[in-house]
């Protein structure tokens, strides 16, 4: 049995910091790597949390799609490492539904 | 090998254990990383000083531990929080690497493997200031705390303390690394908590 153990989470812990700032659920989304070209869902990236910010690598290459850093009142996002983010619309219209 | 004495160490005395604004006291040393843990043989590690253009300075592990070596005793502040004193390292000085390096630039560009980056005046990583590290505690620095060797600018807050290094660039011009880019302090002193960009 493999005792292999990760220092990343997978892309779903960062659900919480990023349903702060954007009203789609970004870990559903399909995100394209602009260094390998992987297009994989968001929450499969690999995520380090414990230093000074939030960083998503690609699960492929393991270049870097998302930097956050939460500094006081402001939030720093740094999305350059992902050619497009793909997000289901649908979801958006269900949750103004629900407002309504 | 040269030994630093406690005055190296930090802003306290033995029996003062004042830290700077903001931190706490851990005897842990957490690791915390923007990314996997490199794993760099010997046989192809390289540190080399270059200023944009041109290679000014290069070793290979032979001969980088052919450089003399000095013990020192440091105290690490994250900007995290925590903050660890006491802690005893071998290394080799920057004076020593850029002894020999002409050159009329004001800043560097610390590079590792992996892809990090932090920014520095260069007048920071002079006159006893900064080390590349490849012990700690008598034992060879292990990867998960930036082995086979890293950065110690212990004067700064631990983000400037570059793990896996692998060179550094010389420039006339500042340049943000990984953390300074995006909300970070360019400078980094824990004494006056430099933290974010916008701290004084």
């Amino acid at each position: 049995m493999s005792s292999h153990t990760y220092d990343y989470l997978d892309g779903n812990a960062a659900a919480g910091e990023l349903s702060k700032i954007f009203a789609m659920d970004v870990t559903a989304a399909k995100g394209q790597c602009a260094h390998c070209g992987a297009t994989k869902r968001f929450a499969e990236a690999h995520l380090y949390m414990l230093g000074p910010g939030v960083v998503a690598r690609c699960a492929v290459c393991e270049h870097v799609l998302l930097r956050l850093v939460n500094v006081r009142q402001r939030v720093f996002l740094d999305v350059r490492g992902m050619t497009y983010l793909s997000l289901d619309a649908a979801q958006l219209e269900a949750s103004s539904d629900l407002d309504a | 090998m040269g030994i630093i004495s406690r005055g190296f160490s930090g802003r306290h005395g033995a029996t003062d254990l004042k830290l700077p604004p903001g931190q706490h006291l851990t005897t842990d040393f957490p690791v915390l990383s923007a990314g996997p843990t490199p794993h760099v043989s010997l046989d192809r590690w390289e540190f080399r000083i270059d200023d944009g253009t041109d290679v000014l300075r290069r070793w290979d592990w032979k001969s980088f531990r052919e450089l003399p070596t000095e013990n020192i005793t440091i105290d690490l502040h994250c900007v995290t929080r925590w903050s660890k004193l006491g802690t005893s390292w071998e290394g080799v000085s920057l004076d020593t690497m850029l002894a020999d390096v002409k050159t009329d630039a004001s800043y560097a560009l610390v590079r590792s493997y992996g892809d990090y980056t932090t920014n520095l005046p260069l007048n920071d990583l002079m006159n006893k200031q900064a080390w590349i590290a490849f012990q700690f505690d008598g034992k060879d620095l292990a990867p998960e705390h930036g082995g086979p060797a890293r950065f110690l600018v212990p004067h700064l807050y631990l983000w400037k303390s570059a793990k896996w290094v692998r060179g550094i660039t010389l420039m006339h011009h500042d340049r943000p690394g990984f953390w300074e880019s995006l909300g970070y302090h360019n400078c980094g002193d824990p004494w006056r908590e430099q933290r974010y960009s916008g701290d004084e």
